[in-house]
């Protein structure tokens, strides 16, 4: 089964195909997910073992995330995403929260605790589940984004994310991040750094902000990667999702709460 | 398919029409970079589709390396705004001089883009698409004395 | 066979009145939809945590009033009460109309309206909205059908019996899918509950009912044709019976979700300490549009008095809006648990009770959704023979 995207690109854009420019690329879907790629003129030039642009098929992108070690007045995680991705927050109810930091108490014995909560990029994710036109939307890695493109504005999404996970933009915005667009009247939501797992970051501004605090409390990686940090990390330790009565498998865990 | 059409026949009406009637039709700014190597003609006619289908690839599959790209559009034919402050600017898509406006306000077609996109670059996008240019303040400024040098040639 | 004759609206004075008034509302309602579209929903009163507001709660009792609409045509056709007959027209027009003036509202409320198109053709089959929308559009076919096989000459009563049975069929499908579009929002307290789909479909019933009688009353009180009196006492009755079986409905919903311990704090939120959203629910939507109501369509003078059946029918419409206001708005007040058995707290209202001040603007824009389903079923009652022109007794 070809992806109605190439079967577009070989109906309507042959011509382009055939005029392509010397960085174009050449695309080939092999089943639903694994994609081939041919470089052609420099990149192919640079030699073979350039890195597969696009995402990494079988990856399951996670956060690891171990609430003892998050300070209740620490906040660098979601100041780092806020300067990443050009949302801001001012206290408003109406402004964006991508990221948010939670403080728990527990009824019982009183103990309290502080973790970031974010989209926790469920593998049967409720928001995709009821968006009408596909909008949400989870990519192979495990992703879950907003395509702007494509989103009305219901706001269906929000009603269904357990974990309150997106907001809507309430307001012309301008002055957006190239990596990050984002505009009136749709949802948006962390995107896990998308834009830099593609460039082979390896990690998510959260995670990098958290580390230079040192606290080091987040994780990011391939939860499918068996030799990954992460992998073997929950692989040993005890970790919890949240809201784990719902079996949405997320992306998210976290230990210690 | 509108979008295509219209461009299409703008296309056509530049071709066709008589020399002396070439004030007609706006002029449109001359961009940085290299030129597109399949010619001016065919972007004018196809960088909605292009743009389009790009952008599904991004979006959908992470492929970032891709020929259409707004940003690539925003860097290379941005048009130097009147000096405000210290920081000169290129025009935004608020302003008819912006190179997107020239051309759509003629035709009148809304840019949907810019909801959601910047319309003027930042200086790591320069530097992205034009790496003769540093991501400093430096850099920023070459850029933008290049772009007055542009508008300000002979066409 | 159907001997009644039907005739076009005639321009009265009072036709024209009406119809300026409800046309300066939906004008009023386009002018805020571009004012709102123009500066965002931030001059609404919703918010990132009430993210559906008042033009849901209109929209809503639009489209699940549509469907009961469709009743008053069923009864006539499909379980073939004469009385019914003579007025099946106008339920078919006004089930039509109310769902064009419900989807209006829920479309122009959307944060990029421009876009509608978009969702025609990227399609996702897992989402109930999808799904509703290919339900809803349906629904106007399969009705134009059946006012089609009523209005037509020499169509044979099977057919005719045939389409009333389709669009009975299908109008139960839609309020199960207008109702499912909270039952299965599994992570809010409030509407994980398989009871929404019934309960649903007998609000369609009671606010269907209670709205057509008012547009009897209203369209005979702007031409020369009246309620038949034996009608009229019939729906009354009828109507009180479908208000019964809500509150019996709405008892179980909440009594079965007491006992569910991980619902009991939205149900003391909304049955006790919920401010607003508690005086709604027992002031609006118990006594005003349930209790009382019944007791007057039951009572004795509610066959001789249509002051009085008029009266029930509107204090049901209101007790409509304010159930709907509370399932849709106090659903979403009531915070999220994410952490259960953790107090919470956030700078993103994590563990409080959401605010939300709605604002005029969505209130005209419900407003004139209402004025646009009955500016459609004025204007379909003028070009068409929809009325009947002798429905005395
Ligand atoms: S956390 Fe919410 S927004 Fe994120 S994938 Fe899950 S349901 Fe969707
Ligand atoms: S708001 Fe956008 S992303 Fe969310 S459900 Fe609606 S169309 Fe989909």
């Amino acid at each position: 089964m070809t992806s109605p995207l190439h079967k577009e690109k070989g109906a309507e854009l042959s011509r382009r195909d055939i005029l392509k420019s010397g960085a174009a690329l050449a695309t080939v879907t092999l089943a639903p997910g694994v994609t081939l790629m041919a470089f052609g003129g420099k990149k192919a030039a640079a030699g073979e073992d350039m890195p597969a642009d696009g995402l990494k098929p079988g990856a399951r992108w996670g956060l690891l995330i171990d609430a003892a070690k998050c300070p209740e007045d620490c906040s660098a995680c979601v100041s780092a995403c806020s300067a990443e991705l050009g949302w801001e927050n001012n206290g408003l109810e109406t402004d964006p929260q991508w990221i948010r930091k939670v403080t728990l108490r527990d009824k019982e014995t009183g103990r309290t605790n502080s973790l970031p909560v974010m989209c926790q990029h469920c593998e049967s994710p409720p928001c995709v589940d009821v968006c009408p036109t596909g909008a949400s939307f989870k990519r192979e890695d495990g992703i879950v984004l907003v395509n702007r493109h494509t989103c009305i504005g219901c706001r269906y999404c929000m009603m269904a994310c357990p974990f309150k996970a997106r907001s809507f933009v309430f307001a012309p915005v301008s002055d957006q991040k190239s990596i990050a667009p984002r505009g009136i009247g749709t949802v948006e939501g962390c995107t896990l750094c998308v834009h830099k797992i593609d460039r082979g970051d390896g990690t998510t501004a959260c995670v990098e902000a958290c580390t230079a605090t040192g606290n080091n409390a987040m994780m990011f990686g391939d939860l499918n990667d068996p030799e990954s940090e992460i992998a073997i990390a929950v692989a040993t330790y005890a970790s919890v999702e949240l809201r784990a009565d719902l079996g949405l498998n997320l992306g998210v865990r976290y230990q210690n709460i | 398919m509108k979008n295509l059409l219209t461009s299409l026949l703008a296309v056509l009406a530049l071709a066709i029409a008589p020399a002396h009637a070439q004030e007609l039709f706006p002029s449109i700014p001359k961009a940085l970079g290299e030129p597109h190597p399949e010619g001016n003609e065919y972007w004018r006619i196809n960088h909605p589709a292009l743009l389009a289908h790009d952008r599904d690839l991004v979006v959908l599959e992470g492929i970032r390396d891709v020929d259409a790209s707004l940003v690539g559009c925003v860097v290379c034919h941005a048009v130097n705004g009147p000096d405000q402050g210290p920081v000169p600017m290129p025009v935004d898509a608020g302003s008819p001089d912006n190179s997107c406006q020239v051309c759509h306000q003629f035709v009148a077609i809304e840019i949907g883009c810019f909801v959601c996109h910047a319309s003027v670059p930042s200086k790591e996008d320069v530097a992205m698409i034009l790496p003769q240019y540093s991501a400093d303040d430096e850099g920023w400024r070459d850029y933008m004395e290049d772009l007055a040098a542009l508008q300000e040639a002979p066409q | 066979m159907d001997r009644t004759s039907y005739r076009e609206l005639r321009f009265t004075p009072r036709f024209w009145g009406l119809v300026v008034i409800l046309g300066a509302f939906v004008a009023a309602a386009g002018g805020i939809v571009l004012y709102v579209e123009h500066y965002g929903h931030i001059v609404t009163g919703m918010n990132n945590q009430i993210v559906w507001g008042v033009p849901h709660v209109f929209a809503i009792f639009l489209i699940v009033a549509a469907s009961g609409a469709l009743n008053i045509s069923s009864i006539g056709t499909v379980f073939g009460k004469k009385d019914y007959k003579p007025v099946g027209r106008l339920s078919n027009l006004l089930a039509v109309a109310l769902l064009i003036g419900g989807l209006a509202v829920l479309v122009l409320d959307l944060g990029r309206p421009d876009r509608l198109v978009m969702a025609m053709y990227t399609y996702n089959f897992t989402s109930i909205f999808a799904w509703n929308i290919l339900l809803y559009s349906g629904f106007i076919g399969i009705v134009a059908l059946y006012l089609y096989t009523q209005m037509a000459r020499g169509v044979p009563e099977i057919a005719q019996k045939s389409a009333g049975m389709l669009a009975f069929v299908w109008r139960l499908a839609l309020t199960t899918g207008t109702g499912s579009i909270f039952g299965w929002l599994v992570a809010r307290q409030a509407y994980d509950a398989a009871i929404m789909a019934p309960l649903f479909i007998a609000m369609s019933f009671s606010f269907g009912m209670a709205v057509f009688m008012l547009v009897m009353f209203m369209t005979t009180g702007i031409s020369t044709r009246q309620f038949p009196v034996a009608l009229r006492t019939r729906q009354a009755r009828l109507l009180g019976i479908f208000v019964a079986v809500v509150l019996y409905f709405t008892a179980v919903q909440h009594l079965s979700a007491i006992y569910v311990a991980e619902h009991a704090g939205v149900e003391r939120f909304i049955l006790l300490e919920g401010g607003i959203y508690t005086l709604l629910f027992w002031g609006g939507q118990v006594l005003i549009g349930g209790i009382i109501p019944m007791i007057i369509l039951f009572s004795k003078q509610a066959a001789t008095s249509g002051r009085l059946v008029g009266l029930a029918a509107g204090m049901i419409v209101l007790g409509g809006f304010a159930q709907l206001y509370v399932i849709i708005i106090g659903g979403q007040a009531y915070p999220l648990e994410i952490f259960p058995g953790f107090e919470v707290s956030s700078s993103f209202s994590d563990g409080v009770i959401n605010a939300y001040t709605p604002t005029m603007l969505e209130f005209g824009l419900g407003i004139g959704g209402v004025a646009l389903a009955l500016l459609l079923a004025l204007g379909g009652m003028k070009i068409l023979r929809i009325m009947p022109d002798n429905a005395t007794e």
